[in-house]
């Protein structure tokens, strides 16, 4: 399976994308939206991006709404990690499309337990 | 220092005498990491001290602390994942059909912890059942005071919600209060908890139709596992059901159960529909 991890931390690009590589995951990494867009339209789709809210040139949250809007990247699965934390913002991610939203800070066991919600945990990974 | 032999003896036969729990030898990381906040709080210098202390001038909070200590679970919302899928896409099916009469349900979650295993289950129920007019009663029980209290306030950090509750129920079933989160009032009040040790009466709780016995029995001694899976019978109603943790089973332990499997978990049901 493949991820694209999108944040514009490179040391939280670092710890996303080494345990989503521990659990059998190769990775892309992408430091705002508008680069997260190129990487998918230089394709193939990756099976899930996570998504910080806070960026620059494009937010996270205007990268959901583009790649809902856009049919060929149905297969996307979209999870939000962010420290954005108030109900209000749950509820605009998940109207814009994001399937799940993880909270930063959060622990690798949490990561994984969305994942397994999502059907995206690799065989043979713990939840 | 290290946990000395005589600390971790005198643990081992309070928690033992007090829960039940055997901590088998090999665990004293285990303990000394449960129990260095509470050294650490008395002021004691390492955590073989503070259980020499008690050991030696005996204090019963202090010994109440201890064993609530190391019998804290972790946990997190719908634990597992394919348990609830289980319990919702067949369980609360079937019993839908044998207790039309009533229209009522009721679960036991018989280790709750701090409650995210009650009320992920009331959180299950609320669009199958209660939605329909249907009446359920969801108790949680718990050895610990300490975790009750955090269950009954139904209080969260952002870390606890984190842990495998799906965002859609968050949003929907959840309110933050500064920091926490807290579970919204129609999930809060179809969940009571209670203090309970397993190896004591049951019969004050009345009879279930669900019982969530979930990585409990693994730390109990084979007697003690016979023990409560034979009083978990008594208060199944007939055709009832039992949830087990995905490491135990009945087999070797209690031969009067039934196992049928829904999807890759194993449900247990008394054999002859119970009450026996």
């Amino acid at each position: 399976m493949k991820a694209l991890v999108v944040d514009d931390s490179r040391a939280m690009r670092k710890i996303i994308a080494g345990a989503l590589r521990k659990l059998g995951y190769e990775t892309v990494e992408a430091a705002d939206g508008a680069e997260a867009l190129k990487v998918l339209e230089s394709g193939p789709l990756p099976d899930l991006a996570t998504v910080d809210w806070n960026m620059p040139v494009m937010d996270g949250l205007t990268f959901v709404t583009q790649v809902r809007a856009n049919r060929d990247y149905r297969a996307l699965t979209l999870m939000m990690v962010t420290t954005e934390a108030e109900h209000g913002q749950i509820v605009r991610a998940l109207a814009a499309g994001a399937h799940e939203y993880l909270i930063k800070p959060f622990t690798v066991e949490s990561l994984e337990e969305k994942l397994s919600l999502l059907g995206l945990l690799p065989e043979g990974a713990q939840a | 220092m290290a946990l000395t032999t005589t600390a971790f003896d005198w643990v081992c036969t309070l928690v033992r005498k007090e829960s039940a729990i055997v901590l088998e030898k090999g665990k004293e990381y285990l303990v000394e990491s449960r129990l260095v906040p509470l050294a650490r709080a008395a002021g004691a210098s390492d955590v073989s001290a503070y259980v020499d202390g008690i050991r030696l001038r005996p204090d019963r909070r202090a010994q109440t602390a201890i064993v609530e200590a190391l019998t804290t679970n972790e946990t997190s919302w719908f634990r597992d994942g394919a348990p609830f899928q289980a319990f919702s896409t067949s369980v609360v099916p079937t019993l839908k059909q044998a207790r039309a009469a009533t229209r009522s349900l009721r679960i036991w979650s018989a280790a709750s912890s701090t409650g995210q295993e009650a009320y992920s289950l009331a959180i299950s129920l609320q669009d199958s059942l209660i939605a329909e007019g249907w009446r359920a009663e969801i108790i949680g029980t718990d050895l610990s005071s300490e975790v009750l209290e955090k269950a009954k306030a139904g209080r969260y950090s952002q870390l606890d919600m984190n842990r495998g509750l799906p965002a859609p129920m968050l949003v929907r079933h959840f309110t933050r209060v500064g920091t926490q989160w807290q579970v919204n009032d129609d999930i809060k009040r179809m969940v009571r908890f209670q203090q309970l040790n397993l190896t004591s009466s049951y019969a004050a709780l009345g009879q279930f139709d669900v019982v969530f016995l979930r990585n409990v029995l693994i730390y109990f001694d084979l007697e003690t596992k016979r023990d409560i899976l034979s009083r978990v019978r008594k208060v199944l109603k007939p055709g009832g059901y039992m949830f087990l943790g995905g490491a135990e089973t009945t087999l070797g332990v209690d031969e009067n159960w039934d196992r049928e499997l829904i999807g890759r978990v194993s449900v247990h049901r008394p054999k002859n529909g119970g009450q026996a």
